[in-house]
């Protein structure tokens, strides 16, 4: 019914499925690891806080991010984050949040849950005279935590902060949802456009796939080089 | 331009005029357990079988089973979908393709869901089977072997006993991923629960309240696995084994 | 350490106690402090708002905004207003009108009483039927042919409505299913999944027009009533409305309306040069002459 697989729909819209798409995904992904990764490590530390009321409040939220699916957290930024900004600086009408930022603020927040259980782990890996040594030589709280028990956790960490990052990337597809052109979101817009499916699906796991498999072979690599100089 | 909450809106009875929104819901968590537990038990047979696999004497089974999960983890869960629901039925032979598709509804869009979710999960699934055996003292294969069980009878009746029962925590929580990734097929027609609450705000209005809703009926299935499994847990429960450790991350 | 910790929890204290202060609202001074509007727009609705083969949002919708824009610079002064694109589809452009993310909404948006009591509406610009759009091969024609058939439509129409309503009042047995956007419903026709695909008439032209095969298709003579399109505003805006309201009038009375039609309707349009040929009907050459924003079907038959 499709006629033959046509590698020329590809051809011609490979600068715009990369330009436009990958770019979206890429810095998508760059930015929620950063932002990501540094809410996470605060969530981590809250969660390990001895004030009650913080390590509750980081615990819940970890716990709610995580028992609700990607696809319904995408929905709710994307119309909550407007009010959010509104009424964090005060202002009474919504805050216009674009596609790009809401998407960067939800899977930023939303893998913060997943890396704050990660670090958690790995803050809890560094041994407790670690800290006290820190202390014993007058360091406070943050330069403790900066100096010495976060660049260990860090490092023993790092391969599952990246597997993770690997599946984050994979997931930052399911902008579909909102109609935003991310790579797929590119694929199907000249998909639907050129009736072109059967190549653009294919085409667009095969992107995926040969991302991620180098990706894991590097992590794997990484692990390998990690555990040699410990 | 503040936002206008009425919870009421959950007892208005929906343009379909069959029930209420609250019913709508309901429906949707319906579809949403169905579709999770019928591609639940996909991946597990099939992770099962490519686990035990990957454990075996047998090179070239070993290495096709691990191409299998090295495919289904390196490729996103909504182009999974995609691929099964609109690239699949072009590759079958016309008749069966058009079977497929032409499916009544919501059977259509159920059975590549399920599929879909069952055979990446199944992927995930193998990585932990085949982790649960590693975990195992290699004396046990050996102890089987001594006592003339065949490599078949070993599995069934030495290894995979234990094996399953220290992989339950990380099964538990693949499935409660299973239930959260079944909303990825509502981009394939699925009307399961975050649809349902998408479908609530387009007709009602009420964004929030349908949010909400859907967030607080995917906390209490999750808390209510949650219990189920160390119920489970406890019970079944070998002394002296601790689940092997398997930091894979997920969603 | 608890002494130590003390920052973490007044930074966390700081967010919840955020003050709400009360301060001026409309969508002029939301462009003018910005100095962005930001249009919502569609991208296969055609050939009111769709994307052209460079990805840019394009059409007859997209023309009169453009006109409003036009305006709303003049009111402000503000000769170098930017434009910025977000794009929507059916589900998420009443939640993201109502959040502020778009200020005017551009697409094939029907303008109903319903919907007014969250959004607002221009100017009516367009008035379309609903019908259906099926496989000549399937010789369908009446609304009774859908009779126990599959038939889709997009999710967060007023279509899928009237087909939900139509199926619980007349018992007609259909298997409703609801696609993402309007080209995906159409695939299912195209690809079998569905029977019959119910739309705006004028959206299945298009679609039909554009599709590989367009002798293939038929439209269903049999309508289900009818609906006016119009440009969505946010709620409880009478100043910006105005300004929308007054822009598009301008552009009816001075016949400059029907040189923008012409080039959508009665022309060749991208991405493939097609020709639509689809004359001003009487309700809208009515609506032409005397422009009304009423939500009321009845109005324009």
């Amino acid at each position: 019914m499709f006629g033959p697989f046509d590698f020329g729909v590809i051809l011609r819209n490979l600068p715009y499925l990369l330009k436009v798409g990958m770019t979206f995904t890429l810095t998508l992904t760059a930015l929620a690891i950063v932002l990501g990764v540094f809410f996470g490590t605060l969530l981590a530390m809250m969660r390990l806080s001895s004030i009650k009321a913080l390590s509750l409040l980081a615990t819940g939220y970890i716990n709610l991010m995580r028992s609700v699916p990607l696809v319904l957290v995408i929905f709710w930024f994307y119309f909550l984050v407007p009010y959010i900004g509104a009424w964090i600086i005060g202002a009474s009408r919504p805050v216009q949040v674009g596609a790009f930022l809401s998407s960067v603020i939800t899977f930023s927040m939303f893998e913060a849950a997943y890396y704050a259980e990660i670090m958690r782990a790995g803050i809890q890996s560094v041994a407790r005279g670690q800290v006290w040594a820190g202390y014993a030589l007058g360091l406070n709280y943050w330069q403790t935590m900066a100096r010495v028990v976060l660049p260990q956790a860090f490092r023993n960490m790092l391969p599952i902060l990246l597997t993770q990052t690997i599946i984050m990337f994979q997931d930052t597809s399911l902008v579909y949802v909102l109609s935003i052109t991310d790579f797929l979101g590119a694929a199907s817009k000249v998909a639907e456009r050129d009736g072109r499916f059967v190549e653009m699906y294919v085409f667009a796991a095969l992107v995926y796939f040969v991302i991620c498999v180098a990706g894991s072979y590097l992590v794997k690599r990484l692990q390998r080089r990690i555990a040699i100089v410990r | 331009m503040s936002y206008h909450w009425n919870w009421k809106i959950f007892w208005a009875l929906t343009p379909e005029g069959t029930g209420t929104y609250l019913h709508t819901l309901l429906v949707g968590l319906m579809w949403t357990l169905a579709t999770a537990l019928s591609a639940w038990i996909l991946a597990l047979v099939i992770g099962s079988v490519l686990g035990v696999i990957r454990t075996t004497p047998r090179k070239w089974a070993a290495r096709l089973a691990n191409g299998y999960v090295e495919l289904f983890r390196n490729i996103p869960l909504l182009v999974q979908m995609f691929l099964w629901y609109f690239v699949f039925p072009e590759f079958l032979p016309k008749a069966m393709g058009d079977a497929i598709k032409q499916m009544p509804p919501p059977w259509a869009s159920f059975v590549p869901a399920v599929l879909c979710l069952g055979t990446f999960t199944a992927a995930r699934v193998a990585e932990q089977v085949r982790a649960g055996i590693q975990a195992l003292p290699r004396g046990q294969q050996m102890a089987g072997t001594a006592l003339g069980l065949t490599l078949p009878q070993t599995y069934r009746f030495v290894l995979l006993p234990v094996a399953f029962r220290i992989i339950l925590p990380p099964l538990t929580s693949e499935f409660l991923n299973i239930i959260k990734n079944s909303s990825v097929a509502l981009t394939i027609g699925v009307v399961e629960l975050t649809a349902a609450a998408r479908a609530m705000q387009e007709f009602g209005f009420q964004v929030f309240e349908a949010f909400t809703a859907a967030t607080i009926i995917y906390v209490v299935v999750n808390v209510g696995v949650v219990f189920a499994m160390r119920w489970l847990e406890k019970r079944v429960a070998v002394p002296g084994f601790i689940g092997p450790a398997v930091q894979g991350g997920g969603h | 350490m608890r002494k130590l910790e003390l920052p973490l929890l007044l930074a966390a204290l700081a967010l919840v106690a955020a003050p709400v202060l009360a301060q001026d609202t409309g969508t002029l001074k939301k462009i003018k402090d910005t100095g962005t509007i930001t249009i919502g727009y569609r991208e296969a609705s055609i050939p009111f708002s769709y994307l052209d083969e460079n990805q840019k949002p394009i059409g007859y919708a997209m023309d009169i905004c453009y006109k409003v824009v036009d305006a709303v610079k003049a009111k402000l002064n503000m000769p170098n207003l930017k434009v910025a694109l977000n794009p929507v589809t059916p589900s998420t452009r009443i939640p993201l009108m109502a959040n502020g993310t778009i200020d005017l909404e551009c697409g094939s948006t029907t303008n109903n009483a319903e919907r007014k009591k969250q959004v607002d509406f221009g100017m009516t610009y367009f008035v379309i039927k609903y019908r259906y759009v099926a496989k000549k091969s399937a010789h369908m024609d009446t609304i009774a042919d859908l009779k126990g058939q599959t038939v889709v439509s997009t999710a967060g129409t007023t279509d899928i409505k009237a087909l939900n309503e139509l199926n619980s009042a007349d018992k007609m047995g259909m298997n409703i299913l609801a696609a993402n956007d309007h080209p995906a419903a159409f695939l299912m026709v195209e690809t079998g999944r569905a029977k019959a695909f119910l739309m705006d008439d004028i959206l299945l032209y298009g679609l039909v027009a554009n599709s590989k095969d367009p002798a293939d298709f038929h439209i269903s003579s049999a309508s289900l009533g009818l609906e006016p399109y119009s440009l969505m505003l946010r709620m409880d805006d009478p100043e910006f409305k105005k300004v929308v309201d007054d822009a598009m009038t301008k552009l009816y009375k001075s016949g400059e309306i029907e040189k923008i039609y012409g080039k959508w309707f009665l022309s060749k349009i991208p991405p493939r040069g097609i020709v639509l040929d689809f004359p001003i009907s009487d309700s809208l050459k009515k609506v032409f002459a005397n422009p009304t924003d009423s939500p009321d079907p009845k109005v324009y038959e």
